[in-house]
């Protein structure tokens, strides 16, 4: 592989790329560079254009005008991914792996070490070895996808990569599910990857992340370049008034004093169920109780027992007072009770309908007139949503896949709120969106709970636990190990428990 | 992305407008086809007599269709309609010959017998549905499997033969099939209800929006609150339900039952389903595509029966080609939608 090391050099560039699909243009004159052995960060709100522009860098997408320079020389990437070949490889943010083949099958998926004809497995699972260890991943190359972890399944898409003579890695959104210790993992390798030489364009919404890891940043807004600078030069403040274009100081809205003798609405008592174990907790009207802990701490498996989503093995679930243990989910949300799901694209959400569907579908009960649907009040339903929730589509008729992924969790959050409940939990309410989307969403939670909603928030993001709630519960390995208030409320505290350095008695 | 990628607005909306007006219109634009054809090689393709026995025709397949349009749209299939069919029959003929004894050979023996095919629909479909949501197999293998079983109790009950009804009993349950009502044959009448009544609980009830859902993403159905197992066993029972219906106006047409009753009727409605539009993976239902669907695979065979062309015994050959384009015209339409 011959490579240019000399690092002005870029080895792939976009040079006023303008973009239109139909008449909608998305991106204006944006260009952009990568130079061996960097990472190149690039930021924007959702629907500023980063998605279309790694799509145009990597050949998914032909650019409306503009061009793409290789190694100096202008070429125009093949599309469908086969500019892989060029060494241009775009990890997508749903992970591409055949989940029912091993890692080895994946790694090797369409170009096969044969000998004779038939598979030489031995060397592909060698190789493959050879890989894990310099990434020093424990799993095997005979391990199926199935069973890895998503950080584990990331890993093997940057394995497949490098295997594949990666000059430049286009990564979008990769640490969005990771937990932090998996995000350093992962930094460690994309640092080993520099080393080597490659040039890496890196998509993230956390800007801790991004002034840990890039060398340079470029900033788009509603699809225009903004700018592109050394990350030494940039904070993640000024990251962040760039993306938007104004002040953001309060991203977090001021909190309510929280009535500690306000009625206790939920109480769970030695809750037991799949990687739950003997789970005791409360939580008050009108209160924002946050859930942290690394992810697979069982933070969303207790929520799941509660709501009738996996069922509760032992303990006693008190809603206002009544014993509701072991209810179904169509029971919880009639009784007041309604969770929302972490997993907007699988689990929240049909893609391929409409936004009316989609928003009536958990409450549809509520619009059932001499049993059938009344479609007009689901019309109403959703033009009340969409200014309430301020949803914003190019077309009120597209399909919910094509809405940005801010918009999505904006619906995904009117649709829980259609049934009224007066216990919402949310599961890690801003992954995957924009400062601006976050902003108003950290909003909707306190106004909820000064309407005297009480609010379970389930976060991965510490900022935003500490930002938004009144009480904060940690949980490690399916138990709780402390339940934080007022100052204790930080994130040394909160990783202490987490980690399971420290660990209080409860009850 | 979006449908756009047309260059101007004007473009964009006709890409939409064809795609949106092919969905629905494709499969009645190609009955309307097969009519003329049909007419041009045949005038007395039009007569009164021809179109009612087509329609008299479509209707087993049909109602059976409209019970396969819920399986399919949450996500199911059901390849047992057709052994179940023979079943139900076997059992009504037994049951009605044995009860002229204590009944008679009047109304009330056919109107057990009647009830008799109801519940045997209801079970099975409770069988395949349970099979497949309680058990958590394959609706796939759940139904290849009580195909099999049902094909082999009707000819294990009619000793490898022939089930007869009893005569008598015959000329009492005749009309059911042969006569008809303001000029429309009874059979008919019943394919008219079950597809209204199947067009509204898909379309305008919670339980249609939830069959959907279910079939568009079942983790999503049960995120949302919804029961999928029981939604899911429903569909089967509905199935199963719409199977005992037209083995009802099947029975007196022959007055009998053998082992090769309703042999491939599986693949008539599931074919009837999918060239009306349905999508096979589920999420997405149609029941009157379904009907036309129906209509369309039996005017085929008629047209074959009225022309010297093509021989009849190609009629499995053009049904066939006609379930193969009317896919591949719905995978180029999506593309349409999608680019």
């Amino acid at each position: 592989m011959s490579m240019d090391v000399s690092a002005s050099v870029a080895i792939i560039e976009a040079v006023n790329i303008s973009k239109s699909f139909g008449p909608v243009p998305v991106l204006f004159s944006v260009s952009m560079d990568v130079r061996p052995g960097e990472v190149h960060a690039l930021i924007g709100e959702n629907g500023a254009g980063k998605s279309t522009l790694m799509k145009i860098l990597s050949g998914f997408h032909d650019p409306t005008s503009g061009q793409i320079r290789l190694d100096g020389k202008q070429t125009p990437l093949p599309p469908n991914g086969a500019a892989e070949q060029l060494g241009i490889v775009l990890i997508h943010q749903e992970l591409n792996l055949a989940e029912q083949m091993t890692v080895e099958e994946n790694v090797f998926l369409g170009r096969e070490i044969r000998t004779n004809g038939f598979l030489d497995r031995a060397a592909m699972r060698a190789e493959v070895q050879k890989y894990l260890d310099e990434i020093g991943l424990d799993i095997l190359p005979t391990d199926r996808i199935s069973k890895l972890t998503i950080a584990q399944k990331q890993m093997v898409e940057i394995v497949k990569a490098v295997s594949r003579k990666a000059r430049i890695l286009i990564m979008d959104e990769p640490t969005a599910v990771l937990t932090e210790e998996e995000t350093e993992v992962f930094f460690r390798q994309v640092r080993k990857l520099k080393e080597s030489g490659v040039g890496i364009v890196f998509v993230s919404h956390k800007l801790n992340e991004v002034k840990a890891i890039a060398d340079r940043v470029t900033i788009l807004r509603d699809g225009q370049w903004i700018d592109t600078r050394p990350s030494r030069d940039l904070t993640p403040d000024t990251m962040a008034q760039m993306m938007v274009g104004r002040e953001l100081s309060d991203l977090y809205p001021p909190m309510h004093e929280a009535d500690v003798d306000a009625q206790k609405v939920l109480e769970v008592r030695n809750l037991t169920a799949p990687g739950v174990d003997n789970v005791s907790f409360d939580l008050r009207k009108g209160e924002i109780l946050g859930f942290s802990g690394l992810v697979g701490s069982g933070r969303t498996a207790v929520f799941e027992a509660i709501c009738g989503l996996s069922p509760m093995e032992s303990g006693e679930v008190l809603l206002f007072g009544k014993d509701v243990s072991n209810m179904s989910v169509a029971e919880a949300r009639d009784a007041g009770l309604a969770y929302l799901t972490k997993d907007r694209k699988e689990k929240g959400l049909l893609l391929d309908k409409r936004m009316r569907p989609n928003l009536t579908l958990f409450a549809l009960p509520k619009f059932v007139r001499n049993l059938t649907i009344d479609r007009n009040a689901e019309e109403d339903a959703l033009k009340r949503a969409i200014r309430r929730f301020d949803v914003r589509s190019r077309d009120a008729d597209i399909t919910v896949g094509k809405l940005s992924g801010g918009n999505q969790q904006k619906l995904l959050l009117a649709k829980v709120m259609e049934c009224d409940p007066k216990i919402v939990i949310i599961d890690e309410p801003t992954r995957g969106i924009d400062v601006g989307t976050k902003q108003q969403i950290y909003h909707f939670i306190a106004a909820l709970a000064a309407e005297g909603v009480s609010v379970v928030v389930i976060s991965s993001e510490m900022p935003e636990i500490i930002g938004t709630c009144h009480r904060v519960v940690v949980m490690r390995e399916g138990h709780i190990t402390g339940i934080l208030t007022g100052d204790h409320i930080n994130e040394n505290e909160i990783m202490r428990y987490a980690a399971g350095l420290k660990r209080e008695e409860l009850h | 992305m979006t449908m756009s990628t047309t260059s101007d607005d004007g473009e964009g909306k006709t890409a939409k407008r064809q795609s949106i007006d092919f969905k629905t219109l494709g499969p009645a634009i190609a009955l309307l086809i097969l009519c003329i054809i049909g007419f041009l090689l045949n005038p007395a393709f039009i007569s009164e007599g021809n179109l009612t026995n087509l329609l008299t025709r479509s209707a087993f397949i049909g109602i059976i269709a409209v019970g396969a349009t819920f399986v399919i749209t949450a996500g199911g299939i059901d390849l047992s309609v057709g052994s179940m069919a023979a079943a139900i029959a076997g059992v009504m003929i037994i049951v009605m010959n044995n009860a002229v004894e204590t009944l008679g050979t009047g109304v009330p023996t056919v109107l057990l017998g009647c009830g008799i095919a109801v519940l045997l629909g209801i079970g099975a479909g409770w069988i395949n549905g349970a099979l497949t949501t309680k058990g958590k197999i394959e609706a796939f293998i759940v139904t290849l499997g009580t195909m099999g079983i049902y094909r082999s109790l009707v000819t294990y009950f009619a000793d490898g033969g022939t089930l007869s009804l009893n005569f008598d009993i015959r000329g009492t349950y005749r009309p059911v099939y042969y006569d008809s009502f303001l000029g429309l044959p009874f059979p008919v009448w019943v394919f008219i209800g079950v597809a209204i009544c199947g067009w509204l609980l898909l379309n305008r009830t919670a339980f249609g929006r939830y069959c959907t859902a279910i079939g568009s993403n079942e983790a999503v159905a049960k995120y949302s609150a919804i029961n999928v197992d029981r939604v899911k066993t429903l569909t089967y029972i509905i199935q199963g339900l719409c199977v005992s219906f037209a083995t009802i106006i099947y029975v007196p047409r022959l007055g009998s039952a053998s082992a090769s009753t309703g042999v491939l009727w599986e693949l008539e409605a599931i074919a009837a389903v999918i060239i009306g539009g349905t999508v096979l993976k589920g999420g997405y239902g149609r029941i009157g595509g379904t009907i036309l669907g129906a209509l369309i695979l039996t005017t085929i065979g008629n047209i074959l029966n009225f022309t010297d062309m093509i021989s009849n015994y190609l009629n499995g050959t053009m049904q066939g080609l006609i379930i193969i384009v009317a896919v591949l015209l719905q995978r180029s339409d999506w593309k349409l939608g999608k680019n």
